[in-house]
């Protein structure tokens, strides 16, 4: 049919790719807020241990007197306001939130890159040489990906124990094959194109094709599973803990104070749990925000 | 047709072999169960009498060997803790899990599908984007969250639902089920719904793509064409197109539901094989565990080879295909 | 509202089945108002072959949907009229006009491979169409699909009426679409480039079939095409539309023999015959301007040989002995 399809855009300034992702992120509100928020509450947690009221890991620090104190109390001894109030063993919620929310980052943020590094080099290296490496690799990555990831953390966090390095181990272990699928996804078609032809014709190395030219063109869709994903891994980590198979109890994320706020929730006393659950909310669902306006813009294939 | 169904069984079959020797190679690296078992001031005899008593004293190939054996005939050994046979334990757990994986999936299904159908007729409707904005919360939010808020809201503050175990139940022949009671829904509710709604997001998106995909084809303006009444075009030529991906991916998450199950059971307590299993890693108690693993395996795989013969009797051309 | 009884009032001899006047259709996009139809005036006599000539983009398409009332946002009739057989189109409610389409008015639509919902059987698709517009039984629809099969000459009916699409070959599955356009004996089909998509071999086949059935049944037709070749043999008359616009209108053989504007000059100069074999092929200087931003006045202006700055303002259609009218200032008279 003859609909109009040759719509030209009138726009005289000069456009770069950059300018252009720039102008389309901005103009969708709900991005923009998401954006907003994860700067927002990324900047207290990483600097908690300088502006946290409290060390609520320091047991010296605490008075336990105040325990299960309910929001705006004030302290006995030291006279601090408790605005988020106090949990069982007289933490305050707020540090403890803004101690939690540095662990959860970090988790999340180590796990994905990691994951991305390794997923990317296995997605390109099998789109790239093909044959028996990429029919393995695809196998690996299929029969992972067929297995709920939940349970494939479990299994890994049943293998290696408890800690902070083995929570960040099962996480890479659960998100790289999503890389790995989507990068490979691109790469292929990418690498059917003449220019990769031309540029093997030259005989140039295949370091310098995969690198100069199948990884910048993955880059799009990339950025969107990353960041997406790093809501996910925040997710995951979070039930792991609440779990009590996660995080080491010396460095709570916030879903292990979620869980320990669990018991008293019942009994009314819900902030030691509601307000790690809020900071956990808005870190992922920021995120999303963010990730699902991305999604829109960079369009990557293998999205749902 | 069948020749492709063979084809999947000895593929499915391969699976499960890779799967168990992995799953219990892994687990024969956690912790000694020993010392779970005996008192601290046992000797060094004893536990080392218990070790045979359970088969770890032998090498690792030969355990595995004599556990394929084993479990070929339905036998996972037996729990650590209990004593029970591991395959019983869980089968007993197993129809609280599957009764609130069908309700949440049903929840999932009746309400993810109109609204998806919903956002997609008209996506730049305000409801359409608070259709999609929520969607994004459901399946985003980390599950146990939500069902965290569910019971300050409904258990908590309302005081209307039970936040915890599984009520009245009534036996259908071996099976307890708590849909057949009163109080057994108001225990299943709440449950249901956590895992239900973060289904029902997902749903949402999978159907409201499939009905942006389908709306601009030509067969849907030519059916507008022949003159059908609006109702028939979206109940025949819309439903009937956006059922295949719907279905694949029903079916696909009914049994990641399964596995999710894991976290609602602990958040509510409810007696299924998810609690069995956090219970389980958390005691160390190896045989349920590799039971409950090796047991998921094998309903994946079936669940993907149900999957792929209902996409089959649905696609017409799919059909075609796998007869080439 | 009862469409037929209002037909039988409405109706005398003498009029046209279809009245199409000033016509406009624009689709409001983000980066503009792209005016896809912009002044199409149609008359159309019971049983007359109409070809609609143009490029892609032309807007001919657009008028077909814009008859049936198919343009969904951003697109919307901004303007002019549409009568069919004395009702008027544009500001009919949704419901008579769904009683009209696939009953009065029919369409066949470009690519056969689309047309067809391919998760449902043939005979249901036939089946729905009688049943939108006639409460008859099951069996009875079913014979009248099977007599629609046999009409457009398909062999084996029942066999095909049991088959899905994908079963069927390309012009197989436009004769079906041809029989759910039949099916319900409509006075007017409107056929939008329906056999670009096929063989030539079946194009022509096809192209003679639809002609014999109209001609059988008395159905007037529009043929929508870019391809002026293939509507010289088979339409009374031929509209040629350029950017919006039908430049020229007449009755086949003065189009074709004494073309009036330059574009339709240009279009057949580019059509290869016999006459013109060993010499280089005539081409239109230039491309089709974006319907976006139309130069100022004739649109064809920018790339016609003939044109003057009397061109910078749009000329309006002159009727001519015979039947004929064109838009130009300077025809070739």
């Amino acid at each position: 049919m003859s609909t109009p399809t040759t719509v030209l855009p009138t726009t005289t300034v000069e456009e770069t790719p950059f300018r252009r992702f720039v102008v389309q992120f901005r103009e969708n509100k709900l991005a923009m807020a998401g954006l907003i928020l994860m700067i927002l509450l990324a900047i207290p947690a990483f600097a908690a241990p300088w502006i946290a009221p409290q060390n609520p890991y320091d047991i010296g620090a605490l008075d336990i007197l105040d325990s299960q104190m309910p929001p705006g109390s004030v302290a006995e001894v030291s006279g601090i306001t408790y605005w988020l109030g106090t949990d069982s063993q007289a933490r305050d919620v707020l540090s403890a939130v803004l101690y939690g929310m540095r662990t959860s980052l970090l988790v999340a943020f180590l796990s994905v890159t990691v994951s991305l590094l390794i997923g990317s080099t296995v997605g390109l290296c099998a789109a790239y040489f093909g044959g028996w490496l990429d029919a393995l690799l695809m196998r690996i990555v299929d029969i992972q990906l067929s297995f709920p990831a939940i349970l494939v953390a479990l299994v890994m966090l049943s293998v290696l124990g408890q800690g902070l390095d083995k929570v960040i181990i099962a996480l890479i272990i659960v998100q790289w094959a999503y890389f790995a699928r989507t990068v490979r996804g691109t790469a292929l078609v990418e690498r059917n194109r003449e220019y990769i032809l031309a540029a093997r014709c030259l005989s140039l190395g295949w370091r310098r094709i995969i690198a100069r030219h199948l990884l910048p063109n993955c880059l799009p869709p990339l950025i969107v599973i990353a960041t997406i994903d790093l809501a996910n891994a925040i997710a995951l980590e979070a039930t792991l803990s609440f779990l009590g198979v996660g995080v080491p109890v010396t460095q709570p994320s916030l879903g292990m104070l979620i869980a320990n706020g669990f018991e008293f929730m019942l009994s009314g006393q819900y902030w030691i749990s509601f307000f790690p659950g809020i900071a956990l909310a808005l870190s992922i669902v920021g995120i999303n925000l963010v990730g699902d306006h991305l999604r829109d813009i960079l369009n990557p294939r293998n999205a749902l | 047709m069948p020749v492709f169904i063979i084809n999947r069984l000895f593929q499915a079959l391969g699976v499960i072999l890779v799967m168990s020797v992995l799953v219990f190679v892994g687990l024969y690296l956690i912790g000694d169960p020993t010392s779970m078992l005996v008192s601290p001031e046992a000797t060094e005899i004893e536990r080392q009498a218990l070790r045979k008593a359970l088969g770890l004293d032998q090498s690792i190939w030969v355990q595995y060997l004599t556990f394929l054996e084993n479990a070929v005939q339905g036998d996972f050994g037996r729990s650590f803790l209990t004593g029970q046979p591991a395959l019983q334990l869980i089968i007993e757990r197993m129809p609280a899990t599957v009764e609130l994986v069908i309700v949440a999936m049903t929840f999932s299904v009746l309400v993810g599908v109109p609204l998806g159908i919903l956002a997609g007729l008209r996506p730049k409707a305000p409801s359409s984007k608070a259709i999609m904005t929520g969607s994004i919360l459901g399946f985003s939010l980390p599950n146990f969250w939500i069902g965290l808020m569910l019971i300050m809201l409904f258990a908590v503050y309302l005081g209307v639902l039970p936040a915890s175990a599984r009520g009245e139940t009534v036996s259908v022949g071996p099976v307890a089920l708590s849909i057949l009671t009163v109080d057994g829904w108001q225990h299943l509710a709440l449950p249901a719904l956590t895992l239900g709604l973060a289904k029902a997001a997902l749903m949402i998106r999978v159907t409201r793509a499939a009905t942006r995909e389908v709306l601009p084809m030509d067969y849907i303006k030519f059916a507008r064409a022949k003159g059908l009444r609006p109702s028939r075009i979206l109940n025949v030529h819309l439903l009937k197109n956006i059922l295949i991906p719907i279905i694949t991916v029903a079916g696909l998450e009914f049994g990641q539901a399964i596995a999710f199950a894991v976290v609602t059971e602990s958040v509510f307590s409810w007696p299924g094989m998810g609690k069995l299993l956090i219970d389980s890693i958390i005691t160390l108690d190896r045989p349920v565990v590799v039971a409950y693993l090796i047991m998921m395996v094998f309903f994946l795989v079936i669940l993907n080879l149900v999957v792929d013969i209902l996409y089959m009797a649905i696609d017409p051309s799919a059909r075609e295909k796998v007869r080439d | 509202m009862d469409v037929s009884s209002m037909q039988a009032t409405a109706t005398t001899r003498q009029e046209p089945l279809l009245s199409i006047k000033g016509l406009k259709t624009h689709f409001a996009t983000r980066a503009g108002v792209v005016k896809a139809v912009d002044g199409v005036d149609i008359e159309l006599g019971r049983g007359e072959i109409l070809g609609l000539v143009g490029e892609s983009g032309s807007g001919k398409s657009i008028t077909g949907f814009s008859i049936l009332g198919l343009i969904d946002p951003p697109g919307r009739i901004v303007d002019g009229s549409i009568e069919y057989d004395g009702l008027d189109l544009v500001s009919m409610g949704e419901e008579p006009r769904r009683q009209l389409r696939g009953n009065d008015i029919a369409m066949i639509f470009q690519d056969p491979s689309m047309t067809l919902n391919p998760v449902l059987r043939i005979d249901t698709q036939l089946i729905e169409t009688v049943q939108a517009h006639a409460e008859v039984s099951t069996a009875e629809a079913r014979q009248r699909a099977r007599d629609a099969l046999v009409q457009v000459g398909i062999p084996s009916p029942d066999e095909r009426l049991k088959a899905y699409p994908y079963e069927l070959s390309g012009g197989m599955r436009q004769r079906i679409a041809i029989a759910i356009a039949l099916i319900n004996k409509p006075k007017l089909i409107i056929a939008d480039e329906p056999t670009t998509a096929l063989d030539v071999s079946i194009q022509g086949q096809i192209i003679y079939e639809v002609k014999q059935l109209c001609r059988k049944t008395g159905t007037a037709l529009i043929w929508i095409t870019h391809d002026l070749a293939v509507v010289a043999g088979l339409a009374d008359r031929i509209s040629v539309m350029y950017a919006g616009r039908i430049v020229e209108t007449g009755i086949t053989a003065d189009v074709i023999e004494r073309p009036l504007h330059p574009y339709t000059q240009g279009l057949i100069d580019s059509v290869p015959s016999h006459s013109t074999r060993g010499r280089r092929l005539h081409q239109i200087k230039g491309m089709t301007p974006s319907l976006l931003n139309l130069p100022q006045g004739c649109a064809f202006r920018d790339r016609c040989e003939r044109a003057t700055p009397e061109c910078l303002v749009a000329p309006e259609p002159t009727l001519l002995p015979g039947g004929k009218s064109v838009r130009c200032w300077n025809p070739a008279l």
